[in-house]
């Protein structure tokens, strides 16, 4: 009876499970699948499931804009906040995960709650901030601007991992005289790797997706993927597929990259909150 | 060839004293074994030897040398852990060579070093082995391995056997007195376990609340505690306490009344004590003797064979329970009525502030 139950439980979680997996991965399969229609079947009712492929989207969207060059600018920013983001961030979980205070705690949850923050509540002093610096439409003020905005994120989730380290296995290194430099990346990082890794894997899919920042800090010179979504919503009104063009183009590399490394950010993310 | 002295060392965690003043000199090639309840701050006491935690106030010299403020690898100390905190990314080899390679010291230097550790150790198969690959045993031995391979001047143990099992750690007991006793090193040892600290030390230092309670060779705690506390921790399983009433003492002994109005000539000394004052009289369930019927008369409650002795639980008739140690035959059983004989030679007294009173007669084993 008992097994019965356990059986029908486990059938009845499965399907709500694939139901929200499908629920979610729909839009997606949408976009992609309207990427290979042409404008009047992309946005023809009721909607067509079947019909005849075409890559005339993809030929107009490379044409009209440079998809490399939105890319490489995504690839700079996405790569180079979350590099000094994780090269920030792991010092500072170091201390709070190993040399608590009195406000450690305080400390970490108001370093969340500006995650919390709308980001257009900031929108002007940082736009004054990066035009005062030079630092508009650069790869570098956009980075930073995303390496902050992910940095609170980034130091929980490390501080979390450092955690789990046993501190006797730090001490053990100070008493074989190691410095708390050395400590630090001969002993905890090794073994912290792979909590780091999927830090910077999320923080990587955070800056990818980043739209707010990057169309409101940049235009041309340094605008990433997230823009070049963004011109095809044009003025000239929308074009749904060379929209769902530019978009499938846009989340492809980071999705394949994501679906690669999926085993290392599902533990990532469920890191603490399974045990 | 190292001293270790602690100057009245004390350690407060914000407003809390832990250490409260703690002062102690350990000789080269001591083995000294720190013991007490939990939370009595013997770990906290060892870590700030090892610079792991900071010193409040007070000295620590080792070799003479003011070390309070010298990082914990530059004591020249080697220590280990509980946890035996391997690290889990390097092989055995590697875990040993870590330090070495800290210090500088060149490639075959360290490798004929490990390698004559490993032999020592019986870790020569497992030298590319992972810790996770090993069993507790040989992961204390490589946690071993790695503070010999340092040549430190002083071994720290953090209570390195309690998470063994019972027979693994009477072998790895013997193991390391062996060692010690082969490197000849001075070593201090943290454990709660009051058979380690007998079996192994020369120098037992019983701590309780961030004091020290007493400091003496095990014997000499065994047979002359100084104060209640000392008596009830050491000896398993723990010393008998009656309550008296002290009738008058010359030099060669003190009179005291029991509960059931017999009386005991103790061979200690009272200077001081007035005649009706509380005290307690002590005695070890082994000098206990079961007689079929005189004074102190209880119930047999639970009898423990253990085979080689028996443990008799005897319910008095003030309802305290008093074990006594007797022969492995012995053929009294549960409910049985019988009286306790306290041979007054090898009875304690205690003032009423817990202190003991001063033996005539040092024990000759402890003197």
């Amino acid at each position: 009876m008992a097994l019965k139950t356990k059986n029908s439980t486990r059938i009845g979680v499965t399907i709500l499970g694939w139901g929200i997996a499908l629920w979610l991965f729909f839009p997606i399969f949408w976009m992609f699948l309207t990427s290979f229609k042409s404008e009047v079947q992309a946005i023809s009712t009721p909607p067509k499931l079947f019909f005849m492929p075409t890559l005339s989207s993809y030929a107009e969207v490379f044409e009209r804009a440079s998809y490399w060059h939105f890319t490489f600018n995504t690839v700079i920013v996405s790569v180079g906040a979350t590099a000094s983001a994780i090269a920030l961030a792991v010092p500072a979980a170091y201390s709070m995960a190993f040399m608590p205070s009195k406000r450690t705690r305080g400390t970490l949850l108001w370093m969340l709650s500006t995650r919390m923050l709308p980001p257009v509540g900031v929108l002007v002093p940082i736009y004054l901030l990066a035009r005062n610096t030079h630092l508009l439409d650069t790869c570098t003020g956009l980075a930073i601007v995303d390496m902050l905005t992910n940095l609170p994120i980034i130091v929980w989730m490390l501080y979390t991992f450092f955690r789990e380290v046993p501190a006797p296995i730090l001490e053990a290194g100070r008493m074989d005289g190691a410095t708390r430099w050395q400590e630090m990346t001969m002993v905890l990082l090794p073994l912290a790797l792979p909590g780091i890794a999927s830090t910077a894997l999320l923080s990587l899919i955070l800056c990818w997706n980043e739209a707010f920042w990057s169309l409101n800090l940049t235009s041309s010179h340094a605008a990433p993927l997230t823009a070049f979504i963004a011109s095809f919503s044009s003025p000239e009104g929308l074009f749904f597929g060379k929209l769902s063009a530019a978009s499938t183009l846009a989340v492809a590399p980071i999705l394949v990259f994501g679906w690669i490394s999926q085993k290392q950010l599902v533990r990532g993310l469920t890191f603490g909150a399974v045990k | 060839m190292a001293t270790v002295e602690l100057k009245n060392l004390r350690k407060t965690y914000l407003t809390e004293e832990i250490i409260k003043g703690i002062s102690l000199s350990i000789e080269d090639r001591e083995f000294v074994v720190f013991v007490g309840p939990s939370g009595c701050g013997k770990s906290t006491l060892l870590r700030m030897i090892a610079g792991l935690e900071d010193i409040t106030s007070g000295d620590l010299l080792i070799d003479g040398q003011r070390m309070n403020d010298v990082e914990p690898g530059k004591r020249g100390l080697a220590m280990v852990f509980q946890s035996y905190a391997l690290y889990p990314h390097m092989d055995v080899y590697k875990n040993m060579e870590f330090g070495l390679k800290l210090a500088g010291m060149p490639e075959a230097e360290r490798r004929e070093k490990i390698e004559h550790v490993a032999h020592t150790l019986q870790l020569e198969p497992y030298l590319h082995h992972k810790p996770g690959q090993l069993s507790g045993g040989q992961r204390q031995r490589v946690a071993i391995g790695r503070a010999i391979v340092r040549n430190p001047k002083v071994f720290l143990f953090d209570e390195p056997l309690s998470n063994l099992d019972a027979a693994l750690r009477g072998q790895m007991r013997v193991e390391l007195s062996a060692l010690h006793r082969k490197l000849g090193a001075t070593t201090i040892y943290v454990t709660h376990d009051q058979v380690e600290a007998m079996t192994m030390a020369d120098k037992i230092v019983v701590l309780q609340k961030g004091v020290v309670e007493q400091i003496g060779s095990p014997l000499e705690l065994y047979h002359h505690p100084r104060n209640l506390f000392v008596a009830r921790f050491i000896g398993s399983p723990p010393m008998n306490f009656f309550p008296a009433i002290f009738q008058g003492g010359d030099s060669a002994g003190s009179s005291v009344q029991l509960r059931d109005g017999s009386t005991l000539y103790v061979p200690v000394t009272s200077p001081g004590i007035l005649p009706g004052t509380k005290v307690t009289v002590g005695i070890r369930p082994e000098h206990v003797e079961l007689a079929p019927s005189g004074p102190n008369s209880g119930t047999v409650e639970v009898i423990e064979r253990l085979g080689a002795i028996t443990l008799v639980h005897v319910r008095m008739s003030d309802g305290e329970i008093i074990v006594v140690q007797t022969d492995g035959a012995v053929l009294t059983d549960v409910d049985t009525h019988v009286s306790l004989t306290l041979p007054p030679q090898n009875c304690h007294l205690f003032a009423p502030d817990g202190l003991a009173f001063e033996a005539c007669r040092r024990h000759p084993l402890a003197a």
